[in-house]
């Protein structure tokens, strides 16, 4: 006996995208009346002047949502003809269910698979990565991947060390199939010895029986050493793999963690000063899974970038994990 | 083998490009964080780019005892394969 074998469409692009910040800002001002910093500290430690955190009315559901109504309204697509969805976050509180499968019906995608992923600041890279797998190899056709975090609910607002860098957001891309290819090779992995890098202090059960939910840790310099060192090669890799040079690049979309580890990695990748490069974490701060996208949708809005241009784009985070990609930009 | 001055040379334009020091003020005797006002993140990234351009590991326990432009050359210059 022989079995059916899907057949995919031969290349994948990424549409359309949309984003959605909340609407209170925190100012370095403001974030110094939670910790002993400065306006002047965190800025030349971080690039960060303001972020963006939820307020009354906003939540991981609202921000998801609304990111990607953008996005498939953009795509110029029916939403009942996404067939799957993948939302990354690591700031869904509930274990189960995922959010993916509410999103999806609350978006009009009937019957569409959809599940969470959990790869952090690398999770919206890894949901290309496997939006692009799907659709190639004929599991799915049109792909709705979010990256959304409201951070902000997980911070410790006791640690003067990180509570400045996290922020609240989401971004979404519908990836569908192509003609040409618009999304290179991924080049990801992970480095599970440091996974107390950027971790949880406790499990969710002990942090709720202590009423304590500010649970996000980070060892800021072993993290600025492994974004610096190892990822600016992991992004050196990523382009040899879709083969192009950074002659060939028009926008270069980091996952906004810290503008001194973008600086870092502009100075080992030598990238010509033509190269537009995201540096949305001035205004959003750190929010994670949804900063490639969120950047990405503020480049083309405020036409720095434009619809055709090659894109680096790498996703580097808590577990350890990483992935990039060249990219066509929607 | 490297000289030290080569080594320092070296340095130095890891330095200037790290932080924007002045290559003429990367000396023997200076102090990164005192004299020559690199942060500890800037540090870092100079260790890192050390790794690379020297090709020898520099642990984290060991990086910290690197308080001056000397101390760094006399550690590449004993690791130096």
């Amino acid at each position: 006996m022989s079995l059916n074998v899907a057949q995919g469409s031969r290349f994948a692009r990424i549409l359309s995208v949309g984003s959605a910040i909340p609407s209170r800002v925190v100012d370095n001002e403001e974030m110094c009346t939670y910790i002993e910093s400065s306006d002047e500290w965190i800025q030349q430690r971080t690039g960060i002047a303001e972020r963006r955190w939820i307020g009354e009315g906003e939540d991981l559901e609202s921000l998801s949502l609304a990111a990607a109504r953008i996005a498939i309204e953009r795509a110029g697509i029916e939403a009942s003809s996404i067939d799957t969805v993948i939302l990354s976050t690591v700031s869904h509180f509930d274990q189960t269910p995922g959010l993916a499968p509410k999103l999806a019906a609350k978006l009009g995608a009937t019957d569409a698979a959809a599940y969470d992923i959990s790869a952090a600041c690398a999770g919206f890279c890894y949901g290309i990565g496997q939006a692009d797998a799907l659709i190639r190899a004929g599991a799915a056709t049109n792909v709705l991947v979010i990256g959304a975090e409201t951070l902000s609910e997980m911070i410790n607002l006791e640690d003067r060390s990180t509570a400045f860098l996290f922020a609240d957001g989401a971004g979404a891309v519908v990836v569908g199939p192509s003609e040409t290819n618009g999304i290179s090779p991924v080049v990801w992995g992970s480095d599970g010895d440091q996974f107390e890098a950027i971790a949880q202090a406790e499990p969710w059960p002990d942090a709720v029986a202590s009423g304590n939910k500010g649970v996000l840790t980070m060892q800021g310099q072993a993290v600025f050493r492994w974004a610096t060192g190892f990822i600016a090669d992991a992004a050196k890799r990523t382009l040899d793999a879709a083969g192009v040079t950074v002659d060939q690049l028009d926008a270069f979309i980091p996952h906004q963690a810290n503008d001194r580890i973008t600086n870092a990695m502009l100075r080992s990748l030598k990238l010509p000063e033509k190269v537009v490069v995201a540096r949305t974490i001035k205004n959003f701060g750190n929010n994670s899974a949804a900063s490639i996208p969120l950047a990405m949708d503020a480049l083309l809005a405020s036409g720095e970038a434009k619809s055709g241009d090659t894109a680096l784009i790498i996703g580097f985070g808590a577990g350890l994990v990483y992935a990039g990609q060249v990219i066509t930009l929607p | 083998m490297a000289t030290t001055e080569e080594i320092r040379a070296q340095l130095a334009d890891i330095v200037n490009d790290v932080a924007g020091v002045p290559v003429a003020d990367v000396q023997l005797d200076k102090s990164f964080i005192d004299d020559l006002d690199v942060d500890s993140l800037a540090m870092v990234e100079i260790i890192v780019g050390c790794e690379e351009k020297f090709g020898v590991t520099i642990p984290d326990e060991e990086s910290k005892n690197l308080k001056t432009v000397g101390d760094a050359v006399a550690f590449i210059e004993a690791h130096q394969a």
